[in-house]
């Protein structure tokens, strides 16, 4: 009934979508994984990331891919900021309250880009966006072949950061044992704010390498959020390999599930998936037994 | 009791308005005011008296609100028979998804991200499924009468909003003072030092969710009765959800009237905002969520623990909570 042709084409694009969720996750798997901050400002920071990309194209020139070197400190500076300035302060350190205050930092981040470039969906144009490449019976954009090793760029950074440098040793620590890491004179607050500055650093690549192919609007970034929470508690909190499979194993059963059951239930093996690993296996495929 | 006193002089007051106003604004405000409490009363019953974080209210909602569209249109049944039918619905809802979570020891995070995700899923079967009208919808046939629950007045659904929020209330003021409410307050707190003096965590927590869903389900119910249509994206979108959490949380968690507080309070909010800059595109909503994030930054008890938080507390942004994560 399925043959070769038609999937193979339908999984490497799973994959191929699947990195730029796992992009987006990699970040979310700093902030939640680590902190256990349920960020619901990810999907609006990534909106804003987009912006950044598309304002950067539009009013000087810059090809996307050469904004990684603005937009990535960009983000972490933007990351720092809100989580020391705001999150941090507002909260008191409350989960609910991180829960508000990051919800309503998304309302406050989605209604001015709203107010700012209106409900309009805008694309970029490059030399490049049309480009295909071939592979066995599947075309692929070139675009998306780049956002995956992007992916994996993005990864392979943030686990050096974390397992190599005294700040991933201090944002270890952190996580295991607040109160102890403090005692040991680790600056927490400055700790947390790093992890956030570092998750939004993540979200600024991401928005660049997924702009040549993708479009923004105010709300685009509701759609990746609980795909990336999926892809958090699917690939294990806090682990950048799990998340990077995770993201790739989502792509792949979107795609999958809209070629099997059509476009609209498709979305519906995401979040199955999602239930059963909560429920079953809250750890994660990927991640160590708690 | 002093509680039910309180409730039912809020009743006396509150469904006395109409007799003394036609006023189509006042009314209305009444009407939607009372909805949102209907909403955050029943988020409050499961997060603020069970402590369980649901991110996925919307589920209960939207099963209340196509249950009360289908049992008219397609079952041939009397709304006012269809009502507590879509309460029984959200209610069994909650029975599946609190027996599910809470089997597997669910909490906290996981448990908001698990709710969140079921109403994710339900969205997407109501778009694909053929009974729900799938993607269009369902429109109800406007038969104005008394008898099909469709007021030619706001003042028949005011009461029947009020008749609602009462039973809310009720149920609210039960946890407070019942022998239940006090396990489940205690199961919030620790649970584990629950379980020890003999309180049954899961049944206890179950309950709380059967009770929160059926709430919501009403509410979803009288969403249909007024505006006479339902869409997956009304049903069970992520606002619904927000709308329930934020009013309970802002207001006060676990209190009787800070729900209430917070909704009423979120709505004028929202109202003035959306009058004062209706013609900017995004700046009321804005405001909102600065609005939003200031009140978490300066009451963390909600606006119902104002009366016990020192002025000084709250300007320092009482520090003592600052470590309990």
């Amino acid at each position: 009934m399925l043959d070769f042709n038609i999937l193979f084409p339908s999984v490497l694009n799973g994959i191929t979508t699947g990195a730029v969720y796992a992009l987006i996750a990699l970040g979310l798997t700093l902030i939640y994984g680590v902190l256990h901050i349920i960020n619901f400002a990810h999907g609006a920071s990534l909106m804003v990331a987009l912006y950044g990309v598309y304002m950067l194209k539009q009013h000087f020139g810059v090809d996307p891919y050469m904004a990684l070197p603005i937009m990535v400190p960009a983000m972490f500076v933007l990351g720092y900021a809100l989580q020391r300035g705001v999150i941090n302060r507002a909260s008191h350190g409350k989960d609910e309250n991180i829960l508000l205050v990051t919800l309503g930092l998304s309302i406050v981040l989605e209604n001015l880009a709203l107010l700012f470039f209106k409900s309009d969906t805008r694309t970029i144009e490059t030399a490049y966006t049309l480009t295909t490449v071939q592979i066995g019976p599947a075309f692929i954009a070139l675009p998306k072949l780049v956002s995956f090793a992007g992916a994996l760029v993005v990864s392979a950074v943030l686990l050096l950061i974390v397992q190599k440098t005294d700040l991933g040793r201090a944002i270890r620590a952190v996580s295991k044992e607040k109160q102890g890491a403090r005692l040991m004179g680790i600056d927490v607050d400055h700790v947390y704010a790093m992890c956030f500055g570092l998750g939004l650093a993540s979200l600024g690549a991401a928005a660049c390498f997924l702009m040549p192919a993708y479009y923004v609007n105010p709300q685009v970034g509701n759609g990746f959020v609980l795909v990336a929470f999926t892809i958090v508690v699917l690939g294990g909190m806090g682990s950048f390999a799990g998340a990077l499979l995770g993201g790739l194993l989502i792509g792949v059963v979107e795609s999958l599930g809209g070629l099997l059951l059509g476009e609209s239930l498709g979305q519906v093996g995401i979040f199955v998936i999602f239930i059963a690993v909560l429920l079953l296996r809250p750890q994660g495929f990927f991640g160590a037994k708690a | 009791m002093k509680d039910f006193r309180n409730i039912a002089l809020f009743v006396v007051l509150v469904g006395a308005v109409p007799l003394f106003t036609d006023s189509g604004v006042m009314l209305n405000f009444v009407m939607t005011s009372l909805y949102a409490c209907l909403l955050s009363q029943a988020w409050n019953v499961l997060g603020g008296f069970g402590g369980q974080f649901s991110f996925g209210h919307a589920l209960f909602f939207g099963t209340g609100a196509y249950v009360q569209a289908i049992a008219q249109m397609q079952w041939g049944l009397s709304p006012w028979v269809a009502l507590p039918l879509a309460m029984v619905f959200a209610a069994g809802v909650g029975a599946f998804v609190g027996a599910a979570s809470f089997r597997y020891g669910l909490k906290g995070s996981y448990f908001a991200l698990v709710t969140l995700a079921f109403a994710e899923v339900f969205r997407i079967l109501a778009t694909s499924v053929p009974f729900t009208g799938a993607g269009v919808g369902l429109m109800l046939p406007l038969k104005e009468s008394a008898a099909n629950m469709q007021f030619g007045s706001r003042a028949g659904f005011i009461w029947l909003m009020l008749g609602l929020v009462t039973l809310a209330l009720c149920i609210t003021a039960w946890l407070r003072h019942s022998r239940f409410g006090a396990y489940l307050q205690a199961v919030r707190d620790n649970e584990d030092a629950a379980r020890a003096i003999g309180v049954n965590p899961f049944s206890v927590k179950l309950i709380a969710t059967i009770l929160s869903g059926g709430l919501m389900g009403a509410a979803g119910a009288f969403y249909v009765q007024v505006f006479q249509y339902i869409d997956p994206g009304i049903a069970f979108g992520a606002h619904t959800s927000v709308e329930a959490l934020v009013g309970a949380i802002v207001g006060g968690m676990g209190t009787l009237w800070g729900p209430l507080l917070g909704a009423v309070s979120l709505h004028i909010l929202a109202d003035l905002t959306r009058n004062l800059f209706g013609q900017l595109p995004g700046i009321n909503m804005v405001i909102y969520g600065v609005v939003l994030i200031v009140i978490v930054m300066f009451l963390p008890r909600g606006i119902a623990g104002l009366g016990t938080t020192r002025p000084l507390q709250w300007l320092r942004g009482s520090k003592s909570d600052g470590d309990k994560s």
